[in-house]
């Protein structure tokens, strides 16, 4: 408990960069998350005050002045009296903890109701975002930033491309596996807008360490805007750095493992990249998008995040530079 | 009583102690050593990948002499079971099954069937799939880093083995359509039928 | 056991110092490597396995240390992830099933034949067996680690990451091979342990006069022997699914990857009680001895065993709550799983009332069964609040349930250990322990573990997830992760006085004399350490506490043969005197049978028709060991 006041400015230093934003269950700004948060404190309390309780017996058992000899029938029978009493008590006190859990797993809900359905493919160690099409509006993949409008019920549908992950926000809600062959949903509904980060939160290899999500609640204006430019093609690069950039970037191996919209480049394996300079992180949560960070991990990949399946291409520094700025043009 | 028990202690005790003391001498020793030893090489230096791009290849393009570096690192791109397994997947990202299916061929040849038409070679095959080959073959020397392309190539030259490496990966989480790496698939289809997977192949090996 | 026959050798035609010569001579382990090599006294391999186990102990405690240097700061460097991944697989693994299992286990190999008053265990060979077994597995998985092929899939090996696809090398196939040997030995020993409970109890103990270590060994027993096998099953299909490309856990061919969690976790909960079960036992006799009164509530803490035992079966699927599975199913288990704080709370009841109508002495025990109370409390408090759904899916695999389960396991087992060892300790070496020393041992492990592990809670709720090698600078987590590893120190510090402690004792230690601490249970009644065959004459029990109701004259049943080893078989339920059966002698051949399976399990991670060729010396040792010796049955 010593650690409290400098464990709260870290976070408040944590949080004002606004690129980690919150990840802690005692943080709650979603509808979820803020059922659960009362039946953490709910809980919580109570078993504080059972621990207490039986600490204060143990220590006056262990403490207590011993008569010489006590009257042993009456006091086994008094004895027996207060066991039976205390595990009675336990019952109750563990009925009410149950009814307590099943009444927030009945107000939390589920997600059959959400209007919008946001699909996350846990990848090793990344998740790839696909919003589905609706009517005339077409659909879009992102990655590691997931946008969604305040105050509605949104449905995450949970698969998995490769081994088990765990979609874990706890400032919104509860985690859920990704599960191969398998698909899960779970409710978000945002309460405030925010930044909200999250983390897989289930072991799947050599970076399960690096495998963030952002997760951003805005007015749902400012979600269409961010939807309507998301579906759009990459912007040209009108910047020649970036323009250079850009012929870099196909004719390198990039483009094989990468998909920018609107180009040839039309790889699978790794995160689409077609807006990547409007995403606030690189690297599933790694660095903040800045064009040095995005140079530093084109750079080496492999010493930010060892193991990670993007290779260390060999370029050169003015290549390097010019992929750099059109990354972070990419809007 | 005392004094069996104490007889049956220090005839048994020493070499129980001995054997204790072997186990610990035996576990902290053997932790020094595994310490010292590498473990997977997640990176390797940016000079040594350049390196593996330097093989030299006969003039025919088949076979040839093998970058020093590949020496130094212990052919791990053979025998190594992570660079395997990464193989493995660059084979499905890397679209390879497009034309050689699960390794049995389609537009491309198969390598199950004991005919290498530039050899078996590490070097031949990171140089088909490098510069590319006449009748199709892309070259992918701007598709993938060059250690990438000895990754896959080890993984390659796996499938078409005929002993079954103790490194070589099983199966994936997919349809079985054929054996496994890890079972020699081409000495298991190779066996299946009385003509043989290719056409013009000699003797079973 | 009146019957008198001329032609053998009885114990009743003998006075005691000649007895006792002669039963040395039948019963006593020759000396030198050979006799340790083929030695089947239950008390020498008791020792042997509680040896190992507790080096194993102190390795995992090592690997424990490195994890903490790498989390003390944020994206530390110390550590790549390839290592630590496999660092926190093997701590886990060999905590789990190379420490806290076995040296269960052991205690009760042990201990539990002279609190039931006979002269060996039930399957003495197959008890030797089951070391060797131990010891292979527990090298096997080290060995690995040296060469740099750990397993490091974690403790609970989820497929798809074990699977075929995505962990390549032997690394998964170890580990699960390991599993096969740790739990060929445990399903031995739960299998001597309930026939010696059974069939071998001193004549007079009947089932409602069984030590309550020994009920809980028995409890604990029969849960290894329904649990086990479940693991086994599902690590055989895994090395399968590896190796020869079986799909059952393959989902595109019609296998599923949660049918591993379903069998793992089957295994899994009940191991946690498997755990915890003997050290309730532990708990059970040094209160009674050091509050000198007989437990409270004998017959609600057996039932509160069994009854432990039974719902521990049924409520595996709490770890799985966040897995996607109906919430009516979870619904139930958040229900059964809540029930077990019932008998739970029953057992640290009557321990308090017992306390509470007792004299205590704060001797190095009881100050361990103290601190049990104090931490066990809150881990099964924090057990309480993982098994609510709601509450588990913000906690699940984040280092709240570090902290939960270190508090139970840590709290709940290795604190009772540690009283347990001090309180044994005497009769196993013949020497006691520092009490001085064993005071600085409790404080310093008692401080060092609550620091450690209780800003851990804090950390999950604060969104830490589990099994992490690094975390970002950013996260607000790197205060609390400081404290913990400086913490870590601490109670390292504690082990290490506690290993010094055990070493020096162990050699010159006061020496001890039968019944130190005027305990009333079976095993104080012969010599610290006992002689080869435990008591020259068979005890008679006549209550729950035989020592305090006559201390200097205990009854005695007499009768067997001196000439060959003879242990008494009495009744399941009232332990009336049926028969004498001859107890088998030393024998390499369960050596040679244990390095014919190793060399079997081991060769068949790289192929199938290991199983096959493998068997053969397999069955050459097998012959070698049930071997016909002439010796006919004898029973009266």
């Amino acid at each position: 408990m010593r650690t409290a006041r400098p464990l709260l400015l870290s976070v408040i230093i944590a949080v004002a960069p606004g690129c980690s934003g919150n990840q802690s269950a005692l943080n709650p700004h979603g509808a979820p998350a803020i059922h659960v948060e009362h039946l953490i404190i709910g809980t919580v309390a109570a078993c504080t005050a059972v621990w207490i309780l039986v600490m204060v017996i143990l220590g006056l058992a262990l403490l207590r002045r011993r008569r010489a000899a006590a009257d042993s029938a009456k006091s086994e029978a008094r004895l027996t009296m207060t066991v039976v009493a205390a595990v009675v008590a336990t019952g109750v006190i563990i009925a009410g903890l149950t009814i307590a859990s099943f009444y927030t797993t009945r107000s939390i809900g589920g997600p059959e109701s959400a209007a919008l359905t946001i699909t996350v493919r846990g990848q090793q160690w990344w998740w790839q975002i696909f919003y589905a099409s609706s009517g005339a509006t077409p659909g879009f993949q992102t990655a590691n930033e997931i946008h969604i409008p305040l105050g509605e019920d949104v449905n995450i549908r949970l698969e998995s491309a490769d081994v088990i992950h765990s979609f874990w926000v706890p400032s919104l809600a509860g985690k859920q596996d990704l599960v191969p062959g398998r698909s899960n949903s779970l409710l978000l509904r945002a309460e405030k807008p925010g930044v909200y980060r999250g983390q897989c939160a289930e072991f799947c290899g050599l970076q399960h360490s690096h495998m963030a999500i952002v997760v951003i609640a805005e007015a749902p204006v400012d979600y269409e805007r961010w939807a309507a430019a998301q579906r759009g093609d990459a912007m040209v690069p009108a910047d020649p750095d970036a323009a250079a950039g850009q012929a870099a970037f196909l004719a390198k191996p990039c483009a094989a493992c990468h998909t920018v919209r609107g180009t040839p480049a039309n790889g699978t394996t790794g995160p689409d990249l077609t807006h990547i300079g409007a995403r606030q992180t690189i690297g599933a949560g790694l660095l903040e998008t800045t064009r040095g960070s995005l140079a530093a991990w084109i750079a080496d990949p492999q010493t930010l995040k060892p193991g990670n399946n993007m290779p260390m291409v060999p370029l050169t520094s003015v290549e390097l530079q010019n992929i750099s700025a059109y990354m972070e043009s990419l809007k | 009583m005392g004094t069996e028990s104490v007889t049956e202690k220090a005839n048994v005790n020493p070499a129980s102690a001995l054997m204790v003391a072997g186990l610990l001498l035996l576990i902290s020793s053997g932790g020094v050593f595994g310490w010292l030893r590498q473990a997977r090489e997640l990176r390797l230096d940016p000079p040594g990948v350049s390196d593996l791009d330097r093989f030299r290849l006969m003039q025919n393009g088949i076979s040839g002499t093998p970058p020093e570096s590949y020496f130094a690192l212990g052919k791990v791109y053979e025998s190594d079971a992570y660079n395997l397994s990464q193989g493995k997947r660059l084979y499905s990202w890397f679209g390879c099954a497009a034309c050689h299916a699960d390794g049995r061929g389609g537009i491309g040849p198969s390598f199950l069937d004991g005919w290498w038409l530039y050899g078996p070679e590490m070097v031949s095959i990171v140089a088909s799939i490098r510069d590319g080959r006449p009748h199709g073959m892309p070259a992918f020397r701007d598709k993938m880093t060059i250690e990438q392309i000895w990754q896959l190539a080890g993984y390659v030259q796996t499938i078409g083995s005929y002993t079954p490496k103790v490194a070589a990966p099983s199966r994936n989480d997919d349809k079985h359509t054929r054996p496994a790496e890890n079972r020699g698939p081409a000495k298991i289809l190779f066996d299946e039928g009385p003509a043989g997977v290719h056409a013009d192949q000699g003797p079973s090996p | 056991m009146t019957r008198e026959d001329d032609s053998e050798l009885r114990d009743t035609a003998l006075e005691a110092t000649e007895l006792d010569r002669r039963l040395t001579a039948t019963w006593a382990t020759p000396p030198g490597l050979w006799g340790a090599l083929s030695t089947v006294d239950h008390k020498i391999i008791g020792r042997r396995y509680i040896t190992t186990a507790v080096v194993f102990l102190a390795l995992g405690g090592l690997l424990s240390l490195l994890m903490r240097l790498q989390l003390a700061q944020p994206e530390a460097r110390f550590i790549g992830p390839d290592r630590y991944n496999q660092i926190f697989s093997i701590h886990g693994t060999n905590m789990m099933f190379l420490f806290a299992v076995p040296v269960m286990q052991a205690m009760a190999v042990y201990l539990v034949p002279l609190m039931v008053g006979t002269r060996s265990i039930a399957f003495p060979r197959l008890n030797a067996f089951s070391y060797w077994m131990y010891l292979a597995g527990g090298l096997l998985l080290w060995i690995a680690f040296m060469l740099d092929a750990g397993p490091d899939v974690g403790w609970f090996a989820y497929v798809p990451l074990s699977g075929p696809e995505y962990a390549a090398g032997k690394r998964a196939d170890i580990w699960a091979q390991m599993i096969t040997f740790t739990e060929v030995s445990a399903l031995a020993v739960a299998v001597e342990i309930v026939v010696t409970v059974f069939k071998q109890r001193a004549p007079g103990m009947s089932l409602d006069r069984i030590p309550l270590f020994v009920w809980s060994m028995l409890v604990t027993s029969f849960l290894v022997i329904l649990a086990m096998p479940a693991i086994m099953i599902a690590s055989t299909a895994l090395i399968l699914d590896r190796l020869v490309e079986t799909h059952f856990f393959n989902p595109a061919e019609g296998g599923d990857v949660l049918l591993w969690q379903h069998l793992f976790w089957f295994f899994g909960h009940p191991e946690v009680y498997i755990i915890f079960l003997p050290a309730v036992g532990m708990v059970s006799t040094i209160v009674a001895t050091f509050t000198r009164r007989p437990v409270f509530g004998y017959l609600g803490m057996v039932m509160a065993l069994i009854s432990t035992g039974v719902l521990a079966l049924g409520l595996w699927v709490h770890h799985m709550f966040v897995a996607g599975l109906p919430r009516l199913g979870e619904s139930f288990f958040t229900a059964s799983s809540m029930a077990i704080a019932i008998p739970a709370g029953l057992q640290i009841f009557c321990w308090l009332a017992t306390i509470w109508a007792g004299r205590p002495i704060f001797k190095t025990p009881f100050l361990f069964v103290i601190g049990f109370m104090v931490i066990f409390v809150i881990g099964g408090l924090t057990g309480v609040m993982v098994a609510s759904v709601p509450f588990d899916t913000q906690v699940h695999d984040t280092y709240f349930v570090v902290a939960h389960f270190h508090y139970v396991l840590v709290g709940g087992a290795v604190f009772p250990l540690l009283g347990a060892i001090y309180y044994w300790f005497p009769k196993f070496t013949g020497r006691m322990m520092s009490e001085t020393l064993g005071r600085w041992v409790f404080g310093l492990i008692f401080a060092g573990f609550n620091l450690t592990f209780f800003p851990m809670h804090i950390l999950g709720l604060r969104g830490m997830p589990r099994r992490i090698y690094t975390y970002q600078p950013e996260m607000p987590w790197s205060g609390l992760n400081m404290l913990i590893s400086l913490s870590a120190i601490i109670l390292a510090v504690g082990f290490l006085l506690f290993f010094i402690d055990a070493i020096r004792s162990g050699r010159s230690g006061a020496p001890a004399p039968s019944n130190p601490w005027g305990a009333s249970t079976l095993e104080w009644a012969t010599s610290s350490p006992p002689p080869p065959y435990n008591f020259a004459r068979t005890p008679v029990v006549g209550s729950l506490e035989p020592l305090s109701d006559n201390p200097d004259m205990l009854p005695v049943a007499a009768g067997l043969r001196v000439d060959c080893r003879e242990l008494l078989v009495t009744s399941v339920v009232e332990a009336i005197p049926e028969a004498r059966e001859p107890s088998s002698g030393d024998s390499i051949w369960p050596l040679w049978a244990a390095l014919a399976t190793t060399a079997t399990l081991i060769w068949s991670i790289f192929t199938p028709w290991a199983v096959v060729w493998g068997s053969i010396p397999v069955a050459i040792a097998l012959i070698g060991w049930f071997w016909p010796k002439g010796t006919s049955e004898d029973d009266s």
